[in-house]
């Protein structure tokens, strides 16, 4: 039987096709809109072909899924004026660098010849403050739920050891009011949420329950497999079929109940909610993590105020209304024009499996 | 074209194998060197000389770290050239290499790159016959760069270009897919982690030379280096026209290539390899092709892992990546450069 | 979103990092968010840091249910309709057409 890494058991071909056996039949005579919320959940479709594997009927749509990705155009230019103070060194997720402001992207100072690293845990930009004492070193901080506790520990930490030259900029964002905002949307058809497996490892179940309690939409926990995924989807069908909206965990191995207690304490204790601008959806209040004032010697945000160029939100980007499949991607007045897969604006194109992105790809093939 | 070099400036994505770095190729070097060898996209130029045909290519190794599991940039600079030129058909004969140094890089380190240099050529059974030393300031260059170039006759009759995919012909790979990305990135500060996995470096003429005996109607062979089999595939499919096919469960992958590429997010479809060879051949060519390769001790993994097909759109070229499920996706290239990520 | 793989823990040293192994990768990583992991634990690992200790009996659950489900699922489309072509068959149009 299946061990705890045993990853080929949820990869299993021979369950997959018979859990699209169930969703075929479920799917009968239905026209549903399942939406995911989650970057992995994105390309783990996108990897294993399962949005053509979908019998007619069922639209998986991608929502606002990367949280890198939806960094706004402010923050990015934040970011930029940090690391354009002289002989600080900037660190970040690889996801980040590619992100663009206002005029420029991290990769592009990079190469202009600013010192930008990227990193695979907050820990190694840490490390990087205790080896260069005389040199500041930035965390510029994204993601959901999943990360703001380990950005937490490590600003912890730092504050623990008095390590004065370590500073995070954080541009966190919390999942939840995100769903809840394109619910609020008069415009969205979204008939289920397949809802977020590491964001979940955390949260636990409990921020998703007004979705189902107020808006009467059912939401499935999903792990990152095909297997996993394909039987989220079955048990959306299936409540839609019996007319039920509820909270439903999928993801049993990674996902408790009640979440990671410790690191949402984790989350409290150095991070407070905040509004937050969302690339391509805006303003959505409560959405954002902001560092602590007890912790703002480590809070690049509070402990410098660099010369940041003036936003320029990109306009007429209609990534909102492309993520809540009210219009496709090759609608929008900027696609394929002033976005494109290297010069992204919106989100969608940001993130290499996005809408946009995927629906630009396919054009370029048939050319 | 896809569409113009809109860039100001070089950035770090110009290099790394995938679609920027082909807009900046076919939108500024094409169009001012022009060169008809170049033009089909080949690795080597194959031009006249003399009464017969040479092949001819060069490149630029900048790898950092300098060593690394299984090699050294030495290794790599000479398996690089000989594999560029193989890969036209040519027997490989002679190479130039040409040192850029960083003022204070140890000698001894020099050193043990130019023993690796001299045994691989060896291996190789090809010789280095020129070369040229710069010597830079500290911080004006990254330790030692190394520039190779290689020459070698075409033997009468060979005909190989990334332009002769047809419909029906089987797709090969010679072994195991990233091994020598995931060895690099291992060594690579802020992302340290370890494994076991040696760079695949290697020089695959011989294996090159025994594959074109066995299937003397193979159209051509690629090197997928930087980015990795999804690049070298997608560059085939458009230089012929055509569509291609590749089953997932066919293409061999080390566990922990794929433990690595799951840790950081990585497709191991654009991951780089410095000794492996992507062939296309007649159906009718393909076990003996795969024979040929399983034979040479570079190509024990070797595998029969898709097919040439029609394209699917009148005018299309795209490849294709069957699932164990059967379900399909679109295999793209790698749009700047490969990074870890978290999402 | 959120890259999280799970990972066995092989050792933990004092100061609460553990190092880890993903089919034979090796790395360090932070158990200051699973305070009960042990090595010989899996953990789900994301950003260098352990978010959650892999619940081996939830995930040979998960597997029997969806098994017996699909079994019967199966046993319900063949009762009904007999040798019916297989659903689920990919469709032609590419992901991104659709």
């Amino acid at each position: 039987m299946a061990t705890k890494t045993d990853l080929d058991s949820f990869r299993d071909p021979k369950l997959a096709r018979e859990l699209l056996d169930a969703i075929e039949r479920l799917a009968r005579g239905k026209n549903v809109n399942l939406m995911e919320v989650c970057g992995t959940h994105t390309v783990s479709i996108a990897r294993y072909g399962l949005r053509s594997a979908m019998p007619e009927g069922v639209h998986l749509l991608s929502g606002p899924g990367c949280p890198v990705c939806v960094t706004s155009n402010h923050d990015i230019d934040t970011m930029i004026a940090l690391a354009r103070i002289p002989d600080v060194i900037v660190t970040t997720f690889g996801d980040m660098i590619r992100v663009p402001g206002s005029s420029t992207t991290l990769g592009a100072e990079r190469a202009q010849g600013r010192d930008v690293r990227v990193v695979y845990s907050p820990l190694d930009a840490l490390a990087f403050a205790r080896e260069n004492p005389p040199r500041r070193v930035f965390f510029l901080g994204g993601g959901f739920e999943t990360t703001t506790p380990a950005i937490g520990a490590t600003i912890l930490t730092a504050h623990d050891e008095g390590l004065g030259n370590f500073f995070v900029y954080s541009a966190h964002k919390r999942t939840p009011p995100a769903i809840m905002a394109i619910e609020d949307d008069p415009e969205t058809q979204v008939n289920g949420f397949i809802l977020p497996g590491h964001v979940s490892t955390i949260t636990g179940l409990a921020p998703y329950r007004p979705l189902a309690e107020r808006y009467h939409v059912p939401g499935v926990v999903s792990g990152f497999e095909p297997v996993d995924i394909l039987s989220a989807i079955a048990r959306l069908l299936a409540q839609i079929d019996e007319g039920q909206a509820r909270i439903e965990n999928a993801y049993e191995r990674g996902v408790l109940d009640e979440g990671n207690v410790v690191a949402q304490r984790m989350i409290d204790r150095v991070f407070e909610p905040c509004d937050a601008t969302w690339r391509g959806l805006g303003v959505i209040p409560g959405s954002g993590s902001a560092i602590r004032p007890e912790f703002a010697d480590h809070d690049a945000a509070r402990a410098f105020s660099p010369d940041v160029e003036p936003t320029v939100e990109p306009r007429g980007c209609r990534c909102g209304d492309v993520l809540r499949g009210v219009i496709a991607p090759d609608r929008c007045p900027l696609f394929g024009r002033a976005c494109t897969a290297e010069h992204p604006v919106g989100p969608c194109m940001v993130s290499s499996e996005g809408s946009c992105a995927a629906y630009f790809r396919y054009q370029e093939h048939s050319r | 074209m896809a569409s113009a070099l809109n860039d100001t400036e070089v950035r770090l994505g110009h290099g790394s194998g995938g679609a920027m770095m082909k807009r900046l190729i076919d939108n500024l070097f094409l169009e001012e060197f022009g060169d008809e060898a170049a033009l089909p996209g080949d690795d080597a130029g194959v031009v006249p000389l003399g009464a017969g045909r040479i092949a001819m290519s060069t490149d630029s190794f900048v790898v950092t770290p300098q060593f690394f599991p299984g090699g050294n940039i030495g290794r790599v600079a000479v398996c690089g050239t000989v594999n560029d030129v193989a890969t036209s058909g040519a027997q490989v004969a002679y190479l130039s290499c040409g040192f850029i140094l960083e003022e204070g890089y140890p000698i001894d380190r020099l050193r043990q790159i130019a023993t690796t240099m001299a045994k691989t050529a060896s291996e190789a059974g090809v010789k280095i016959i020129t070369g040229d030393t710069k010597v830079v300031e500290r911080g004006k260059a990254d330790g030692v760069f190394i520039n190779t170039a290689g020459v070698g006759l075409v033997p009468p009759g060979v005909d190989l270009s990334g332009t002769h995919c047809r419909p029906g012909d089987v797709v090969l790979l010679s072994g195991t897919l990233g091994d020598h990305g995931i060895a690099i990135v291992s060594q690579r500060e802020g992302l340290s982690f370890s494994t076991t996995v040696e760079s695949d470096a290697a020089p695959l003429n011989r294996m090159i030379s025994s594959v074109l005996a066995a299937a003397p109607h193979a159209r051509c062979f690629r090197d997928p280096t930087r980015g990795g089999l999804a690049s070298t595939l997608n560059e085939f499919a458009e230089a012929s026209g055509v569509d291609i096919l590749v089953r997932e469960a066919d293409v061999p992958v080390r566990d922990q290539v794929r433990g690595a590429c799951d840790m950081l997010g990585y497709d191991v479809f654009q991951v780089a390899n410095e000794g492996k060879i992507v062939a296309v051949v007649p159906a009718d060519e393909a076990d003996a092709a795969l024979a040929a390769m399983r034979a040479d001790r570079y190509g024990a993994d070797a595998a029969i892992i898709g097919e040439v097909q029609a394209p699917s759109i009148e005018g299309g070229h795209t490849v294709r990546l069957e699932t164990p499920f059967g379900s399909r996706r679109i295999l793209d290239m790698l749009v700047g450069e490969q990074l870890p990520r978290i999402c | 979103m959120c890259l999280a793989v799970p990972s066995k823990i092989v050792s933990i040293d004092d100061g609460g990092i553990a190092q880890i192994d993903v089919l034979g990768v090796r790395r360090d990583c932070s158990v200051r968010l699973t305070p009960n992991a042990k090595p010989g634990d899996y953990v789900l690992v994301h950003a260098g840091f352990a978010i959650q200790v892999v619940e081996e009996q939830e995930a040979d659950e998960t597997l029997r249910l969806l098994q017996e489900m699909s079994d019967r699922e199966l046993a319900e489309i063949t009762g009904q309709q007999g040798a019916d072509a297989p659903a689920g068959e990919p469709a032609a149009a590419p992901a991104a057409a659709r």
